[in-house]
């Protein structure tokens, strides 16, 4: 009997037809464009006609998107990754290591010795539609992205976790102006690390690697990528695509019943008539409706001009977005001469180019005065065209939305790629809402999934005006939101439902995830609506709505930023403008030069553009040495941050008569090095610390990372444990400890449960740990008079042949508690200095505040320099946190490091010249309810707050972002 | 209508006249136990109901009143609260909540702030909310815990504890389906008479009952034939609730499992040896730990004749003590592992894969802090203890998509169904879709 084997992942649809021979007699592989059901029947009837030709069948079927369908309609079902075991017993049984990736799934199996099947978490990206997304973002079909990887020179870090995140290190990449050939080869290489690290965790993959599935066999650079960083030379056998299709025909031999074909197609036809997915009211009855809402908003227009018989001075406005550019041409009386919205397709310098030298040739009546530059690319602009001013996208915005509501209390702009939203309080911007890096949503992801689908995206969003039953997909990063698609679409929501469903997605992921509103009226009630996602009709439609309230939405929304910055440049109109003219447009030359800035230890790749004309633009630098030269002394002596680091690198080694022991240099180790360096060195020891971190030292550990949605800081520990075994280090002292110092702040004094107990984890997860002493055992240093008791038994239990006896350990123990007290002194002895000369200076205060390992460069990617180049002070919060008597919060205040945030935050309250910026790292839950708790201890004094979340790769353009609107808005 | 008072830190208090007059709405976490819950605390004259409102407006309610990063039982919880408050059933001026709190270093012990933030948002600030603890938390003038309630609290515990073994142990085997389901709801409703009558608390009263429950659901005719055994562990919440684990039990129940989801009474012997715990490792009061060890002491009482009672009745599998579940986990992660589930969770996997339910799902919620640890991040170091484990840890919140989390089970099932044909080769085996 012929067995037929149907793979439905949650892009493409495989299917093979076997024959008594396991002779593959047809084969097909396509993508199926969501319409699950529909390619199903297709599919099916084709072999019912051509292949069958009235024969019995067996029909099993496999695959994440088939499951839904085989069970509603009593199908045998195998699971996917089952199934590939076994095809792969039939047709390579010799194989010890499988790694396939799908659509949306990343899966490696390890078949000799012992059988273990992983497959990514709901949080991993690093799959097709990840390298779906990113061709997308490049503009490249994927052959194109594979023959561009060939001719790599150099690899980018860039962190596939997820879509979004890899986004917003790409963007910045091809802002600055790196080479297409290297983006798509890092994004292959980011690809294979993600799928290893995140898989594999810990177990070695050697022996004959088996790739499958499409990326794997479509895509020869990735498996080159795969390759590299396997060490090993992996085979992409032949029906690569087809295995879980094999594996299913092959299940099917159990079953032995064979299928009746006619009686599946039609329960397939009536699955896709069910309808049991959420949904909630149309968007718009009817057209009346519509038509009424288009009326009301098409009346809000910007004056215009005609740009043909204009003469004398205009103005330049420029907005380079992450994924468009925007430009305005201004007359004498701000009105629109002129205007494009473009792409940027990676590279915006060619685009504005063009656009000068069209404007410039066709009316050469017209004098650009004056001109202003925002968004991401406004530094490589300003650089390439000698543009007059620069501003911060906030200030472009607030100053176009003015003009159209002038007592306008919130904009909210839904970009490309970026959501911004910010409240006006006396005529200041206040209160800025970036979306962080998980929920960057918006614009580009309605396209990335028009496209998926087969749309634009001007279409796209226009079927879900009259969708009947919109479908509730939740609000929360996009990553999710492609298995709530596909549930969805399993369930039989049409496109328009899903069209229209985005749209509620994008608006409650701006109000409840970024804003986290509860009530309209708590945003105000003078709304304008910017960004070109709200040309979108449905958009609009669904945030009036949500908002309960009718906003302005300009008919240039589009482009504000550009406008505000034209309104901007005409303002301050220069005497003459810097701006580059024609001769120089039409000989305009744009070289980049890739190389690793050596001044400091962050050993930033900067892209250098070079420009016609002596000028060049350097990006990628977090501060500015590489720009100035200079190894920037001046400035760190107001920086908190390098200070303390300085005064942990100064515990050095002291040879001793007990030998070496490792501490690894993270998490608490960052505040409790001065103790336990002064206590191992009275007791006899060496004490040797792993290094700084660096992006090195973290790949090395990324392997044995258990959990992948842990915070950025723990994993790094995994590295710094392996750095001490290979430093020859065999006694290492990592103690897990639930309880930290009492301060006196607050309720109680814990550490959080990943401070705490983070050695168990390395513990059970490091091979490497293998015969070497590794003391994780529970300490508490909290009781200053049972620690000497408790740690002497915990030594001699630990250290071979070691006997201590109860005075010396309590004499260390006093050593090492007086010598942490020194520590806090000199920081907050230096800090009332720093602050001291901040004021004689008349520099702005930043309290930049996190948890005491924030300190290490590979974490807070050198933000603390950032702050300084752009002309403040930063002191750290434990600076501050004595200076306040425990107070009342309103949260249950019992971490001793958030316990000094909320002590720092109120501190500030009543000093005019200090405002704090919170460092809260990815994934950190206990920040989840410290942030808050900050921002309105803050805001009941009328402070701003301003919150910078860091992860493993931090892009550092929406950090500027921030940390230059605060300044704004200070200065107003 | 009672007077609304504050305390000196400005918290809203639960009053005697609102004791006569309010309504305490109490979140749901497990049916059996909770059902009995409530009832205790009506019996000492408490206006209590107990939630059960489902659907997706709840985590809709959640995603709006709370930070959308906090963990999803807070999430849940929260949002069950404002559901039911925003349902119109209630009088909002004689409406209070009840919530438990814990005091350890999770995010867990914020859960009441949160709501109270959750609730000032709503413009509800009238509403009190009561803080259900054993360390003297937040006094109420017109709520106290007697001896007595802790006493019904703990009675109701065990048993919830045996009705819910056995109906797990029962119902995937019954040959009339729907029998266990039934003697569970007779005897819900019949210890809840019991303690009416201040009856059914005394350990002798607990042993009699228990051991009646036990023989009732012995004589449930069943079937036994091979089926793959799951076993249930993870973040208490997500573990417990179906609506937090997407019917998870259910879901296992139609792949043709049989489900352990290990009771309550390990989970509270945990929060009380925590505490000697404490005082060996770190140092601490002799008087503290003579009093939690009385205590201690006291539920291992409990807890063995529960065991024995099932050891003497027969057939059915019996759970492990706490003493033998913490010696398991001897050398694999430290007793000072206490917040969250701490090493219990690493513990009761490693007793369930021993006692024949290797195939185990651990469920948390998407970003656990404590599940980090000991979830996670000692699957790697069970698997060495014990190979025939085969876990797969599933995350939850509020976008996790079903297909996906039932996708990742469904690979673990294929995998236990193999290893049940190896074990049982030509016995007759259900099929697992």
């Amino acid at each position: 009997m012929m067995r037929i084997g149907l793979d439905v992942g949650s892009t493409t649809i495989k299917c093979v037809v076997l024959n008594d021979a396991d002779t593959i007699i047809y084969q097909s592989y396509e993508r199926h464009f969501s319409q699950i059901t529909q390619k199903m029947t297709d599919l099916l009837s084709k072999i019912q006609k051509d292949v069958l030709r009235g024969e019995k069948a067996q029909l099993t079927v496999s695959g994440s998107a088939g499951m839904g369908i085989a069970q509603t309609c009593h199908l045998p079902f195998v699971q996917e990754v089952y199934a590939t075991r076994v095809a792969t017993s039939r047709l390579a049984p010799d194989t010890d290591v499988i790694i396939e990736l799908g659509g949306e799934d990343a899966k490696i199996l390890f078949l000799s010795g012992g059988l273990e099947v992983r497959m990514n978490g709901t949080c991993a990206g690093g799959t097709g539609a990840f390298i779906d997304q990113m061709a997308t973002l490049l503009h490249l079909s994927l052959d194109e992205m594979n023959e561009e990887a060939e001719h790599y020179e150099k690899i980018y870090t860039i962190a596939s976790r997820c879509g979004v995140f890899a986004k917003s290190d790409i963007q910045p990449l091809l802002n600055q102006g790196a080479r297409k050939s290297d983006i798509c080869a890092s994004i292959f290489a980011a690809v294979a690390n993600q799928t290893i690290a995140g898989l594999a965790q810990g177990r070695p993959i050697s022996g004959k690697v088996l790739y499958l599935g499409g990326p794997l066999t479509f895509l020869s650079r990735l498996r080159f990528a795969f390759d590299t960083a396997l060490k090993e030379t992996g085979l992409c056998p032949e029906n690569s695509l087809y295995y879980v299709a094999l594996g299913a025909a092959f299940c099917s031999e159990k079953t032995e019943e064979a299928i009746d074909l006619n009686e599946a197609l039609g329960n397939i036809a009536n699955y896709g008539n069910t309808a049991a997915f959420l949904f909630i009211p149309p968007l718009f009855e009817n057209q009346e409706e519509y038509d009424a809402f288009r009326k009301r908003h098409d009346s809000c227009k910007a004056p215009r001009g005609d740009i043909a018989s204009y003469e004398g001075d205009v103005y330049l406005g420029i907005d380079a977005g992450s994924t468009t550019v925007k430009a305005v041409i201004l007359g004498r009386d701000g009105e629109l001469l002129d205007s494009i919205y473009k792409s940027n397709s990676g590279n915006p310098v060619p685009i504005v180019r063009e656009y000068l030298l069209h404007i410039l040739k066709t009316y050469p009546k017209l004098h650009i005065a004056s001109a202003a530059v925002t968004g991401y690319g406004e530094e490589l602009l300003k650089n390439a065209f000698g543009v007059d001013f620069g501003i911060v996208e906030t200030v472009a915005h607030f100053t176009a939305a003015k003009e159209f509501l002038p007592d306008v209390d919130f904009v909210i702009d839904i970009g490309g790629q970026d959501m911004k939203c910010f409240k006006i309080r006396n005529g200041a911007v206040d209160n800025i809402f970036l979306n962080e890096a998980c929920s960057s949503g918006c614009g580009s992801f309605l396209q990335t999934f028009a496209n998926t689908l087969g749309y634009d995206i001007a279409e796209f969003a226009k079927l879900g005006l009259f969708a009947k039953r919109p479908v509730d997909l939740g609000s929360r990063c996009t990553v999710f939101m492609n298995s709530s698609v596909k549930q969805a679409q399993k369930d039989g929501a049409t496109t328009e439902d899903i069209s229209a469903g985005l749209s509620v997605s994008v608006v409650k992921n701006a109000l409840y995830k970024v804003i986290r509103a509860s009530s309209p009226e708590e945003l105000g009630r003078n709304i304008v609506v910017q960004g070109g996602t709200f040309l979108n009709d449905a958009v609009l439609r669904v945030f009036e709505k949500e908002m309960g309230v009718h906003v302005v939405r300009p008919d240039i929304s589009g482009l504000m930023g550009a406008y505000g910055a034209a309104i901007y440049a005409k303002r301050r109109q220069p005497s003459a403008s810097s701006l580059i003219g024609l001769e120089e447009l039409e000989n305009f030359s744009h070289e980049v030069k890739v190389t690793s800035c050596g001044l400091c230890n962050n050993h930033c790749r900067l892209t250098v553009n070079i420009f016609g004309g002596n000028r060049r633009f350097i990006g990628g630098n977090r501060c500015e040495k590489p720009v100035t030269k200079r190894s920037g002394k001046d400035s760190e002596e107001l920086n908190m941050y390098a200070f303390k680091l300085s005064e942990l690198l100064s515990y050095k080694p002291i040879p001793g008569p007990r030998g070496k022991i490792g501490l690894p240099m993270g998490l608490n180790l960052y505040e409790l090095l001065p103790f336990w360096h002064t206590f191992f060195t009275k007791l006899g020891f060496e004490v040797v610390t792993s290094p700084l971190s660096n992006r090195e030292l973290y790949i090395k550990g990324q392997s044995t990372i258990p959990s992948d949605t842990v915070c950025f800081p723990a994993k790094l520990m995994h590295g710094h444990v392996l750095t001490l075994i290979e430093q020859g280090v065999d006694t290492i002292f990592y103690p897990c400890m639930s309880y930290n110092f009492d301060e006196h702040l607050g309720d109680n004094h814990y550490n959080c449960p990943v401070v705490a107990y983070y050695p168990e984890v390395i513990a059970a997860n490091t091979a490497a740990l293998k015969g070497k002493n590794f003391i994780h055992e529970y300490v508490g240093i909290h009781r200053k008079k049972d620690f000497p008791k408790k740690i002497l038994n915990i030594l001699n239990q630990h250290i071979e042949g070691a006997s201590f006896t109860l005075p010396e350990v309590s004499e260390a123990a006093q050593a090492a508690y007086e010598e942490y007290d020194d520590y806090l002194r000199r920081i907050r002895e230096k800090g009332e200095e720093m602050i001291e000369s901040a004021r004689k200076e008349k520099k702005p205060i930043i309290v930049l505040s996190g948890r005491p390992y924030h300190l290490d460069p590979e974490i807070n990617h050198g933000i603390d320099k950032l702050i300084t180049s752009l002309g403040a002070a930063v002191i750290s919060e434990d600076v501050l946190s004595n200076r306040v008597k425990r107070f009342r919060t309103h949260v249950l205040n019992q971490w001793t490091y958030h316990a000094r945030l909320y002590a720092a935050a109120k501190y500030i309250g009543d000093q005019p010249d200090m405002n704090l910026v919170q460092l809260v790292s990815f994934g950190c839950g206990v920040d989840a309810i410290t942030t808050d708790e900050v921002r309105s201890i803050l805001e009941e004094n009328g402070k701003i707050y301003t919150q910078i979340k860091i992860d493993e790769i931090t892009n550092l353009g929406a950090v500027k972002i921030r940390l230059r609107s605060l300044f704004a808005a200070l200065e107003q | 209508m009672a007077e609304l008072k504050f305390d000196k830190n400005g918290r809203l208090l639960f009053t005697k006249e609102m004791k006569k007059e309010y309504t305490i709405l109490c979140p749901m976490m497990l049916p059996i136990h909770f059902e009995l819950f409530v009832n205790v605390f009506r019996n000492c004259g408490y206006t209590v109901e107990l939630l059960t409102n489902d659907g997706p407006n709840i985590v809709q309610e959640g995603l709006k009143y709370v930070h959308n990063d906090t963990c999803y039982p807070a999430l849940l919880v929260i949002g069950q609260f404002m559901d039911a408050l925003h349902s119109g059933k209630y009088d909002l001026d004689r409406t209070a909540l009840i919530i438990t709190q814990t005091g350890g270093g999770c995010r867990a012990s914020n859960y009441i702030h949160l709501l109270r933030k959750a609730l000032h948002k709503a413009n509800l600030d009238q509403i009190p909310v009561i803080s259900l603890n054993l360390s003297g938390l937040e006094s109420n003038p017109g709520f106290s815990l007697s001896l007595s309630i802790i006493r019904k609290m703990a009675a109701a515990m065990v048993y919830g504890d045996m009705l819910t073994l056995l109906h797990n142990q029962v119902k995937p085997y019954e040959i009339n389906p729907g029998q266990s389901e039934k003697l569970v709801n007779r005897w819900t409703k019949s210890l809840s008479g019991q303690f009416n009558h201040n009856d059914g608390m005394s350990l002798k009263e607990q042993e009699s009952n228990l051991r009646a429950i036990v023989r009732e659901f012995a004589q449930i005719p069943v079937k036994r034939v091979p089926k793959i055994r799951v076993g249930v562990v993870g973040e208490i919440y997500v573990k417990y609730a179906a609506f937090a684990n997407n019917h998870l039990e259910d879901f296992l129940a139609e792949q043709g499992c049989e489900v352990n989801v290990p009771g309550l009474m390990n989970f509270l012997l945990f929060k009380v040896d925590n505490r000697l715990e404490d005082i060996k490792l770190y140092g601490g009061s002799k008087i503290k730990y003579t009093v939690v060890n009385w205590l201690f002491q006291y539920l291992t009482k409990i807890q063995n004749m529960f065991c024995q009672v099932l050891r003497s009745e027969g057939g059915f599998e019996i759970p492990a003590t706490y003493a033998h579940i913490k010696k398991l986990v001897k050398g694999v992660i430290g007793y000072g592992n206490k917040m969250g589930e701490g090493w219990l969770l690493t513990a009761e996997m490693l007793e369930l894969a021993e006692a024949g339910y290797e195939n185990i799902v651990c469920a948390q919620p998407f970003g656990c802090l404590p599940n980090h640890i000991c979830g996670k991040g000692m699957i790697h170091k069970i698997k060495a203890v014990n190979p025939a484990a085969n876990i797969v840890p599933i995350d939850y919140d509020p976008s996790a998509t079903k297909v996906n989390q039932e996708n990742r089970i469904k690979l673990m099932l294929a995998v236990a169904r193999e290893n049940l044909q190896k074990n049982t080769c030509n016995e007759e085996v259900s099929p697992v879709e």
